[in-house]
């Protein structure tokens, strides 16, 4: 439930963020517990978790499941409101780690059961499978999942926006509209 | 196969009732309020006893427990904690996400709802007054034999005049949009989509996504039940129709902005079918009446604007997934209907509704949290729903027209809740099951 009214894209803003992601008294409070806070850069996540060794090229063939999923479906991630999704993968002593951060527009708890549905239904499940300790029930536990992610996310202490609180739906608006200016332009040679 | 003489007959069919009555109770005693509910449990119908009689019954008798009520009746600590987390809480707990604060808060209902003792809800709905009575009567005279059995608060029904139709003390017809559920019987009206797999509204059946799992135990308990969250939403009349004087010079604008409140005119014609006048027929016709979509009629909301009622509880094929947000809703207005022209009577009158789904955090808490009070749906920016919406009189309500849209500011509650809470609605043999539990 943000207040869009009290943001302005103008002035570029930051935002130190406490300890835990959120102020613990007055964090709005979200189906799944405590929402991680609005921020000039909008909403966002960076779930970490180390990935079932071995398991390293699974990722790479997810990335072009991807890539080929959205684009047949240019929408199929629509209902998540994103601007940026950016999975990584890097090592640590010897070990590899998953990161997988992503700027939306929404709370992640709103739609938390519509990601679960759109990874279950479109065939995109396979890359949490291969993290320790993500629950194998996943498809019918929405509950598992969303705590499996809690539980892995690690919330900035910062963070930044050049045109602060602009939605990606505000953002096609204008651009829309340009386009829709030149089109008017170009009638009136 | 859906289990007809197992589910109770709320979840599947509507009775011809004109009246009827909310009795809330609470068990002092495990022992007392087994007893009751042994003595009740006969006296609640399934579906298929409802079908069979409906012509020759007068009175239709609904039970459903809280959590604590489930645990005051001595359901073991095991089986307790198989229920959903949200349904533990209870809707008081989850009253901030819900968007229950302000006006709305829990330390301002009614009725000890927002009590730990609020243990049982007994629904009836009647034929008529005597019939309503004469059940008021007898319940009494079972609770004074039933140790420990004792009656909270109780709402008494009333449908509003005209009677040939359903609709709220606004005017609004109602009982427009109701998903249909595969295998039951019904058919969905066009417009209304596909029959939803039964699981999306009762325990132990596959839903949109398949088999579930998780569900409440032992299965005995849970299968052919589901959740209710209740809502006893006062309305304020008078503020409503000066709200719309004030906003419309003429009747023909005020019905307009009652339309674009809601998405239909008060008549039940919807306004993607008919924009520009008010179409009775078409309201009341239910071939026709609910067969729009917005995407490819009115993606822009010149005709529903964006934020109103209708297009945040139903956004139809604009939002992800509907078909696992649906619900069924239950209900009736209660107290006396405020004549056209009359001046506020300071008597509370509102709707008692019941909705009922499978999943309460997916389906009901979803809508509330967010369709219905998110500020920014739709990039509105700052509005929520105009009639459920917590209002607190610093919103807006913007009507998309050409060239430029109307904004009203400051749009006032339309309505109060006045109390709610989260019941389990057991089958028929968890009925039996519960009442003859034998704690240790």
């Amino acid at each position: 439930m943000s207040d869009a009214t009290k943001q302005d894209w103008t002035r570029p803003a930051a935002k130190a963020i406490p300890k835990g992601g959120f102020d613990k008294g007055t964090a709005e409070q979200g189906r799944y517990g405590p929402i991680f806070p609005k921020t000039p850069a909008c909403y966002g996540f960076s779930i970490l978790a180390k990935i079932i060794p071995g398991r390293e090229e699974v990722f790479y063939e997810y990335a072009r499941n991807i890539e080929k999923a959205v684009a047949d479906q240019p929408d199929v991630l629509a209902v998540l409101k994103l601007h940026y999704l950016r999975w990584v993968l890097f090592p640590i002593k010897g070990e590899t780690y998953f990161m997988y951060q992503g700027i939306f527009d929404t709370d992640f708890d709103k739609y938390t059961e519509d990601a679960v549905g759109i990874f279950a239904s479109s065939g995109l499940n396979t890359v949490f499978e291969n993290l320790e300790g993500f629950p194998q029930d996943w498809k019918t536990n929405a509950a598992a999942f969303i705590k499996f992610v809690r539980e892995h996310q690690c919330p900035s202490f910062l963070e930044y926006g050049e045109y602060p609180y602009v939605s990606a739906d505000e953002i096609k608006k204008a651009l829309r509209l340009k386009a829709a200016f030149s089109h008017m332009l170009d009638q009136m040679q | 196969m859906l289990e007809f003489d197992d589910i109770q007959h709320i979840l599947l069919t509507r009775p011809p009732a004109l009246t009827g009555r909310y009795e809330f109770l609470s068990f002092h005693n495990a022992a007392g309020g087994r007893e009751w509910l042994a003595s009740i449990q006969n006296k609640v119908q399934s579906a298929t006893a409802m079908r069979a009689s409906i012509e020759t019954e007068n009175r239709w008798v609904t039970v459903a427990f809280t959590w604590n009520g489930l645990r005051a009746l001595g359901l073991d600590e095991v089986s307790l904690a198989t229920f959903p987390e949200e349904f533990k809480q209870g809707m008081v707990a989850r009253a901030e996400m819900l968007g229950d604060t302000g006006e709305n808060h829990p330390d301002r209902w009614v009725g000890g709802l927002a009590s730990q003792d609020l243990h049982a809800i007994v629904i009836l709905f009647a034929r008529d007054a005597a019939n309503c009575a004469g059940w008021q009567a007898e319940h009494e005279k079972l609770l004074a034999e039933c140790e420990g059995v004792e009656l909270l608060s109780s709402l008494d029904l009333e449908a509003t005049p005209p009677f040939d139709y359903a609709h709220d003390h606004f005017g609004y017809r109602d009982r427009l949009s109701q998903p249909a559920i595969e295998g039951s019987g019904d058919e969905p009206t066009p417009g209304s989509g596909a029959p939803l797999k039964p699981g999306e509204f009762i325990l132990g059946y596959p839903d949109e996504e398949g088999p579930t799992a998780n569900l409440p135990q032992p299965e005995t308990l849970s299968r052919n039940g589901s959740f209710m969250a209740y809502r006893r939403l006062q309305e304020h009349v008078s503020r409503f129709r000066d709200f719309l004087r004030a906003n419309g010079q003429t009747p023909e604008e005020q019905e307009l902005i009652a339309a674009k409140l809601m998405g239909r005119w008060r008549s039940g014609a919807p306004l993607v079918l008919s924009p520009e006048k008010d179409d009775p027929e078409l309201g009341a016709d239910p071939q026709r009446n609910n067969d729009f979509n917005y995407k490819q009629m009115d993606p822009l909301g010149y005709a529903v604007p964006l934020g109103s009622h209708m297009r945040r509880m139903n956004p139809r094929d604009t939002a992800a997934n509907m078909n696992r947000r649906r619900m069924i809703r239950r209900g009736a207005t209660y107290g006396p209907h405020l004549p056209e022209n009359a001046a506020d009577d300071g008597v509370e009158r509102g709707i008692a509704a019941f909705v009922i789904c499978a999943s309460l955090i997916r389906q009901f808490e979803f809508a509330q949290n967010v369709w219905a009070n998110d500020r920014n749906f739709h990039e509105l920016g700052n509005e929520r729903d105009p009639i459920i919406g917590n209002q607190d009189g610093t919103l807006e309500f913007k009507i998309p027209k050409r060239p430029i849209r109307k904004t009203i500011k400051g749009l006032p509650a339309f309505t109060t809740l006045r109390g709610g809470a989260y019941f389990f609605l057991p089958g028929i043999k968890a009925l039996r099951y519960l009442a003859g539990l034998n704690p240790g």
